[in-house]
Order: C-alpha cells, then sequence, then structure tokens
C-alpha cells in the first residue's frame, strides 16, 4: 500500500473546513485571513493619515474610543502614531500581501496549474496556515500590551527596539511564528512544483506564475532564517538582558544602561535587511505571475519573451540576496563596499525591466480584451514602471543621500506595492473568482473599484516624491510640520490623506461585490475566460483530488491564436492531433 | 530487498564505522592542537579546516550527499552561496568603514 | 486520493518528496545557524576583549564524541532497516536516543556550573552568544530526540504496513540528526577552542 490515503468520505465539519489538508480550502482560509488583515492595516493607515493632514486635531468619531494612553480627548499621541506606522506597515507585508500573494494564491493556483491531486505535504500545509493565524493573532495582540503595539518601525531597529515597550516583544514571538509558518510552506510548494509536476508538464512549460511561485519559495526558504536568528538575538537581549545590539557606554533618559554592551546595532541591520530585501521581491514576483497569466489570456497572444522572463526570475531571485545594504548606504560603509552593493543592486534592476518589458510588449498586436482582471492587469506596468525606476536614486548611494530616509522612499515603494503588487492581486481575485465559485464578479462594481483605486493610490504617493525631495523626513509624527524645509510642502498631507480616505471608500463596492457574488453573481460556463493553463481544466470547483483524469501535459502554457486552429485557445493538456 | 542489496549495506557499514573512528581522531586532534596555544589566525585556520573535514565526512557518509541527486546538490550549492555571502559580506561591511 | 511520489522516487529527479524536503529544510537550518556564526564574528570582532578558556573544554570535548557516536547509531538504525532487521533498528534507534539524552545532561551540567559563577547571557557578548548558539542547537537536540522516541515508540508500527515508506522515513529522520551533529562539529571549536 503506498502513498498518503486520505479517506475523506466522511469527514465531519471540522475536519473539512477548519483543519482542512486540501490545498483549496487552505488557499481560501490564507485568502480570507490575508484581506481581514490587509483591511485592519489599511484602517491603521486611515487613522495615522488623519494626524498627518491635522496634525494636534481631535480624530473625528473614533477618536474618544481610543483612550487616553493612545488619544488624550482623541488627539493622537506620538507614541500611538509610531505604534500605527510599525503595526501599519509589518501587518501589510506579513500578515497581508505574503500570505494572499503566496499563502492564498499560490496553495489554489499553483497545485491546479501544474496538474497535481494536492500540495506534497497537505498535514504542512495546514500547519502553515494556522502557525500563520497564530503569529497574526499575536501580533494584533501587542495593541493591548501595557506601553501598547510595537512602536520601532516595522524595521525594528535597536537600540531603541531593544528597550522598547513590551509590544515589541509580542512583535517578535509573532515574527518567529509568521516566519516559521513561511518556511514549511516554502518547503512545500518547491517540493510540489519539483515532484508532483504532471506527465510532460517540463519546467519550460510551466505557467510563468508557478515560474513566479518557484523563485519566490526560495526567497522565503533561504532569507528568512537569518530574520528568525535576529528575532531570537533580540529577544534574548529583551528578555535575558543580553546585549547583541547594545553598544557599550548607552545612555537613556541621562542614565547609562545598565547592559554588558559590546554589541552592535548594525548586525541587526545587517540580518533584517538579508531578509528584508529579498522580502521585497516575494512582495512582487507573485504579483508579476498572476499579471503575466491575465495578459496572455486577455491579449489571445503567447507571452512575448516567456524564457526571458523565466531566466529573468532566475536571476533576480539570485541578486536579491547580495543588495542588501543599500539599505544601509546612511551607516558609514566605506566606498569598497558601498560600491558592491551599488553594482550589484543595478545589476539588479536589469532581469525586472526584462520581465516588465517582456509583459508590455505581450500586448502588441493582442486582441486585447478589457475585463476588470485586465484593468488592473494593465495597470500594473507603468504603476510598477514608476515605482521601479523611482527606486534608482535610492540604489545609489550620492543620490540616496538627500532621499534616504523620507517620503521619496515612502513614495517609491507604496508604488510597487500598492499600486503595483495589490493591484495584480486585486486583478487575480477577479480572475480566478469564477475557478472557485462558476460565477463572475460584478463588472460595473469592478470597474468603478478600479478606476476609484487608481486615481486615488497616484493622488496618494505621486505628492511623495514632492515631499520627500522637498526634505521631509519619513515616520514624522505630525507630517513635518514643525520643521521650516516643510512648510512649502506641507499642504499636499491633506490632498494624500484624502485620496487615502477616498481610496478606502472605493473599497465598498469591491467588498460587497466580492461577497454578493459568491451567491448571486452571473453565473458562468467552465473556462469562462477560456485559458489554457490546466487549472482551467477541472471541473469547479474543484474537488479534492482536483482533476477526474490524471492530466498529461502536451503543449506550451500560453497557446492562444495558433495560426489554422478552430478555436482562438489551445489547453495545455489537449493532445496532439493524430 | 535481495541478496545484493544486502551485501550493498553491509559494505556501507564498513564506511560507517571508518568515518566514525575519523571523526573521533580528527576530534582529539583539534582539542590537541587547541592546547598549542597558535596565534589567533593559524588557530583559526586549522580549527575550520579540521571541522571542515570532519563536517564533510559526516555530509557525505553519514547523509549520503556523496551519491546524492543533482537537484539536492543544486540547492545546497544555493544555500552555500548565500551562506558565504551571509558571513563575509557584513564582515567586508564592518572592516571597511568610513572613520 | 494519494500523493504521488512519496514512497517510490520520481523518475527524472530520482527523489522521494521527504527527501527534497528535508534537504531543503536543511538548506534553511544552515542559513539560521549561519546567521548566527556571523553575529559570533562581528561581534568577535567588534569586541575590546574577547574571553579565553572560561568555558569547559575536555566536557564538550566528550559532548563531542557522543554526539558523533549517536550519529552512527542513528545511520546503523538505517541500515538495520534496510537489512529487514527491526530489532537491530529498535536497538541502535534506541542508542541513539540515550545518547543525546547524555549529551543534554552534560550540557545541563555546563550551564548551571555557568550560572553558579553568575556568567549568565548579561554578563557579556560572549556569554550572551554562547548560550544563544548552544541553546539554540540544544533545542534543537531536544527537537530531533523527540522525533526519534516517536519512531522508536508508536510510530514504529508502520515498520509491519508500509516497511518501505517507514524506513524512509528513518533516513529522513537521520538527516535530520546527522545535520545538528554537524552544525556541533563547527559550534564546538569556534566556541571553545578559538
Amino acid at each position: 500500500m503506498e502513498g498518503n490515503h486520505d479517506h475523506e468520505h466522511h469527514l465531519g465539519f471540522w475536519r473539512k473546513y477548519v483543519f482542512s489538508q486540501d490545498h483549496k480550502v487552505i488557499g481560501i482560509q490564507y485568502g480570507f485571513t490575508s484581506l481581514l488583515f490587509l483591511l485592519f492595516g489599511f484602517t491603521l493607515m486611515m487613522v495615522m493619515r488623519w494626524q498627518l493632514a491635522y496634525p494636534g486635531q481631535p480624530i473625528p468619531i473614533i477618536g474618544s474610543w481610543l483612550g487616553d494612553d493612545r488619544a488624550p480627548q482623541g488627539i493622537m499621541l506620538p507614541e500611538f502614531y509610531n505604534q500605527l506606522g510599525a503595526m501599519h506597515g509589518t501587518i501589510m507585508v506579513f500578515l497581508g500581501i505574503v500570505p494572499l500573494a503566496v499563502g492564498a494564491f499560490g496553495n489554489y493556483v499553483m497545485p491546479l496549474q501544474i496538474g497535481a491531486p494536492d500540495m506534497a505535504f497537505p498535514k504542512l500545509n495546514m500547519m502553515s496556515y494556522w502557525v500563520y493565524f497564530l503569529g497574526g493573532v499575536t501580533m494584533l495582540s501587542s495593541f493591548v500590551m501595557p506601553g501598547g503595539a510595537a512602536n520601532s518601525g516595522w524595521t525594528s531597529y535597536p537600540p531603541l527596539s531593544d528597550i522598547a515597550t513590551t509590544g515589541q516583544t509580542v512583535w517578535l514571538c509573532g515574527m518567529v511564528f509568521l516566519i516559521t509558518s513561511s518556511l514549511l510552506g516554502s518547503i512545500n510548494f518547491i517540493v510540489t512544483i519539483v515532484q508532483l509536476r504532471a506527465k510532460g508538464l517540463t519546467f519550460m512549460r510551466l505557467p510563468f506564475f508557478v515560474w513566479a511561485q518557484f523563485v519566490t519559495s526560495f526567497l522565503l526558504l533561504l532569507a528568512f532564517p537569518p530574520l528568525e536568528a535576529a528575532g531570537v538575538l533580540q529577544l534574548m537581549d529583551r528578555l535575558a538582558g543580553s546585549s547583541f545590539f547594545l553598544p557599550s557606554g548607552l545612555v537613556v533618559t541621562g542614565q547609562p544602561l545598565n547592559v554588558s554592551g559590546g554589541g552592535s546595532p548594525l548586525l541587526w541591520q545587517h540580518l533584517f535587511w538579508f531578509l528584508a530585501h529579498p522580502e521585497v521581491y516575494v512582495l512582487i514576483l507573485p504579483a508579476m505571475g498572476i499579471v503575466a497569466e491575465i495578459i496572455a489570456n486577455n491579449t489571445r497572444k503567447p507571452l512575448w519573451g516567456y524564457k526571458s522572463m523565466v531566466y529573468a526570475a532566475i536571476f533576480l531571485g539570485f541578486m536579491s540576496f547580495i543588495v542588501w545594504a543599500h539599505h544601509m548606504f546612511m551607516t558609514g560603509m566605506g566606498t569598497i563596499i558601498s560600491t558592491f552593493f551599488q553594482t550589484t543592486t543595478m545589476i539588479i534592476s536589469i532581469p525586472s525591466v526584462i520581465i516588465l518589458t517582456a509583459l508590455l510588449i505581450s500586448l502588441w498586436g493582442g486582441s486585447i480584451r478589457f475585463t476588470t482582471p485586465m484593468l488592473f492587469a494593465l495597470a500594473f506596468l507603468p504603476m510598477f514602471g514608476i515605482g521601479g525606476l523611482t527606486g534608482l536614486p535610492l540604489g545609489l548611494s550620492a543620490t540616496d543621500i538627500p532621499l534616504h530616509d523620507t517620503y521619496y522612499v515612502i513614495g517609491h515603494f507604496h508604488y510597487v506595492v500598492a499600486p503595483g503588487t495589490i493591484f495584480a492581486l486585486f486583478a487575480g481575485i477577479y480572475h480566478w473568482f469564477p475557478k472557485l465559485t462558476g460565477r463572475k464578479m460584478n463588472e460595473v462594481l469592478g470597474r468603478i473599484h478600479f478606476f476609484g483605486s487608481f486615481v486615488c493610490m497616484n493622488a496618494i504617493f505621486m505628492p511623495m516624491f514632492i515631499v520627500g525631495l522637498a526634505g521631509v523626513s519619513r515616520r514624522l509624527w505630525d507630517g513635518g510640520a514643525q520643521y521650516a524645509h516643510a512648510q512649502p510642502v506641507l499642504h499636499w498631507n491633506a490632498f494624500m490623506s484624502m485620496g487615502a480616505w477616498t481610496l478606502g471608500l472605493f473599497q465598498l463596492p469591491f467588498i460587497f461585490n466580492l461577497f454578493w457574488s459568491i451567491w448571486k453573481g452571473k453565473k458562468v460556463e467552465e473556462n469562462h475566460w477560456q485559458a489554457t493553463t490546466l487549472e482551467w481544466a477541472t471541473p469547479t470547483p474543484p474537488p479534492h483530488g482536483n482533476f477526474l483524469t490524471v492530466p498529461e501535459v502536451y503543449r506550451p502554457p500560453y497557446e492562444y491564436s495558433v495560426p489554422g486552429q478552430k478555436r482562438d485557445f489551445i489547453p495545455q493538456n489537449q493532445p496532439m492531433e493524430a | 530487498m535481495d541478496a545484493s542489496h544486502a551485501e550493498d549495506v553491509r559494505k556501507h557499514v564498513r564506511i560507517y564505522v571508518s568515518v566514525f573512528v575519523a571523526l573521533l581522531t580528527l576530534t582529539v586532534v583539534t582539542v590537541t592542537i587547541s592546547y598549542l596555544n597558535l596565534s589567533v589566525v593559524p588557530a583559526i585556520i586549522v580549527a575550520l579546516v579540521i571541522a571542515s573535514v570532519k563536517g564533510s565526512l559526516v555530509a557525505s557518509y553519514f547523509m549520503h550527499l556523496i551519491s546524492e541527486k543533482k537537484l539536492i546538490y543544486a540547492a545546497l550549492g544555493l544555500a552555500a552561496v548565500f551562506f558565504l555571502a551571509l558571513i563575509f559580506l557584513p564582515l567586508l561591511a564592518m572592516s571597511d568603514r568610513i572613520h | 486520493m494519494e500523493i504521488p511520489y512519496t514512497v517510490k522516487a520520481r523518475p527524472d529527479t530520482g527523489l522521494v518528496n521527504a527527501k527534497l524536503g528535508v534537504w531543503l529544510f536543511l538548506a534553511s537550518e544552515v542559513m539560521l545557524f549561519g546567521a548566527l556564526f556571523s553575529s559570533y564574528i562581528l561581534l568577535r570582532i567588534g569586541s575590546v576583549e574577547w574571553p579565553h578558556h572560561v568555558l569547559d573544554v575536555p566536557l564538550a570535548t566528550i559532548n563531542t564524541a557522543v554526539l558523533i557516536s549517536s550519529s552512527i547509531t542513528m545511520v546503523m538504525s538505517w541500515a538495520s532497516l534496510m537489512e529487514k532487521n527491526f530489532g537491530k533498528y529498535r536497538r541502535f534507534m534506541g542508542a541513539t536516543i540515550l545518547l543525546g539524552l547524555v549529551f543534554l545532561i552534560i550540557k545541563y551540567f555546563e550551564y548551571t556550573h555557568h550560572f553558579a559563577a553568575g556568567e549568565i547571557p548579561s554578563k557579556s557578548t560572549f556569554f550572551a552568544i554562547y548560550f544563544t548558539m548552544t541553546g539554540l542547537h540544544g533545542l534543537h537536540v531536544i527537537g530531533g530526540m523527540i522525533v526519534n522516541s516517536y519512531f522508536w515508540g508508536p510510530g514504529s508500527k508502520m515498520w509491519k504496513t508500509q516497511p518501505e515508506r517507514f524506513t524512509n522515513r528513518i533516513e529522513v529522520a537521520g538527516l535530520y540528526w546527522h545535520f545538528v551533529d554537524l552544525v556541533w562539529i563547527f559550534l564546538f571549536p569556534v566556541l571553545y577552542l578559538l
């Protein structure tokens, strides 16, 4: 008797829907949990933006709910602003985007696209989700700790983070859970892609989405452990009184710290950024994967430069491990090491450009269908372009000097992640919704969501470049109001806040659409988008085990508009004519 | 499993025992050398070389790495490159500083 | 619904899923301990003075021998299964677990001796990194022992119904255990001898 038998005929409610080992159920669990966290993280930012627009003014409505230790008389304390800032970043990146892009989309779609019955390690997959959930709850619980939530930035730089309030310890414990979840997940993804591909599905016939998830998993596997180590070291500093990150002679509020000293704050920065740089490619690669699928499908053409895109993704993944100190140009590094990191950083922009260019050229001569997913996928391209281009001066140490830690940086990375990755994730939700439910999401609401979000995203993040170039630092609780050099650009703060709140409003049609369509959405036929990849060859929704007959692949992933064929697409599992 | 396979295993067992003896011997060697109180750089080199030999024996024979598949080598090779980056780049950054 | 290649290797890769899985896990562990070794180097280079002769070298040498011995008993337990000798497997696995216990007991005495002398993580970065690295390693030893005990005890029932799958599991557990030994092979000279 071989294999992993799963007699699921009589699985109770708990084993079927809560502690499921089915990658599709787990993917949906990741999906809803991460969307909730995204919404929460976004709400934190909407509160922050009140303070930035109207510093010192009582927050309307919710101001009185926050309590005196956060917002006495409804006026936000700087300490609370710092908590919001640190938690917004942490929640969006670690509880929102990565679980959605990898945990939800990766889990649900990847096994289907490779023709597998499930993940290689279903039990491990279930554990990954619940450890993530545990990590998320732990993170959120930091808000109720004495002294409030973690408040040393999502980057948790010591010495500040070493001596910060209890919330920081909780943050560290939460991170340990989240990192563990990611590690287990990445092992599962790599083994599944390598071992469970259907017959005939060679690596160069994989949909680009799968390649993106594959490279992403290697980043998670090899880059996260140093942050886990760093987290352990910081916990030791905070709980066992060690001085891993505390230099000698540190004085806090007039008193010398009673520690052994001899530690290095820069050690934290190296370990943190060793993860956090590959992390940003974890944020973007799955998004590129989703956009690639949607563009091929909605242009009715194969992707232009598939091979180049694959090699670029692999090269990008590799390079991402040796660029990290471009986040540390202002830490006193000498010219040799600085040049090394500038060089690798400039080199890493090349594969990104290759992928973006290939996607753009893929549009040329296409029979473009402007469906809602396609609108988001198309918008991703210029938005990611702006994000990427604005990163270039940050990657050169000389130009980084005036821009480092200003709003310019915030504008740069939000362009990549917000109208970049999040748009791609929206696109993916609209695109794969019919696969999960057999229904379409409403197109009118989808367009309102798209156009509203597109305008608002640019309204929020474009002015940040202006504000940053004027020299306004990030993480200032009043948005720079106290600084002379900020005065000429302060008016942008209220403008950006209006953008943020309006962006919030434009998510309402999406949230309504998502839930309403599950039950009342227009029913559509199998493979409604007429796509070539294997996930569309299963019943809707796919049953446990996914495929009714074991699939075999005969073709590359994007056989659209092949000359001489009756239909304008050929599924990957359609046999060659005799 | 057939007889040739069992003979195969016995051959492996002989190797395991030899490796075991080598590991113990090298342990004694490395501890003995440490009592010689060499200066810092030679001490580090000797200790790390001996540890690397021991580690390679464990990896190659106990962990069967010497006859493993290419994919495993590829994954480990990747980890080795990034491990070296993690060790040497921060070191370089700390030593090449603006004073 | 069966997951393919849990027992038989996939022809083109030559691997069973768990083998690839455990090596990937070990690759991540290399990065975990690598980060700690990197931290050790940076802290030592940045230090004004670094303590010498404050750790118990003879005791740690014994522990090194203990762990190396547990490694060979571990691989022998797998070889016994390959020879279809379940009794031999149990004896060798039992020995592995016992040797692991000896390692932990010796570590316990080492630690308590240091605590009694006020040598705790807050005393210096040397002791901080010493306790952190050996502590994390110790946690990995405990984890391995739990897994091994499971396979010695209730988990060994699988030998009767799915011997090949069980043998694979022991091989995978062995790979983890050898890795724990491997980390110590580097930890020992770095912390105790240099």
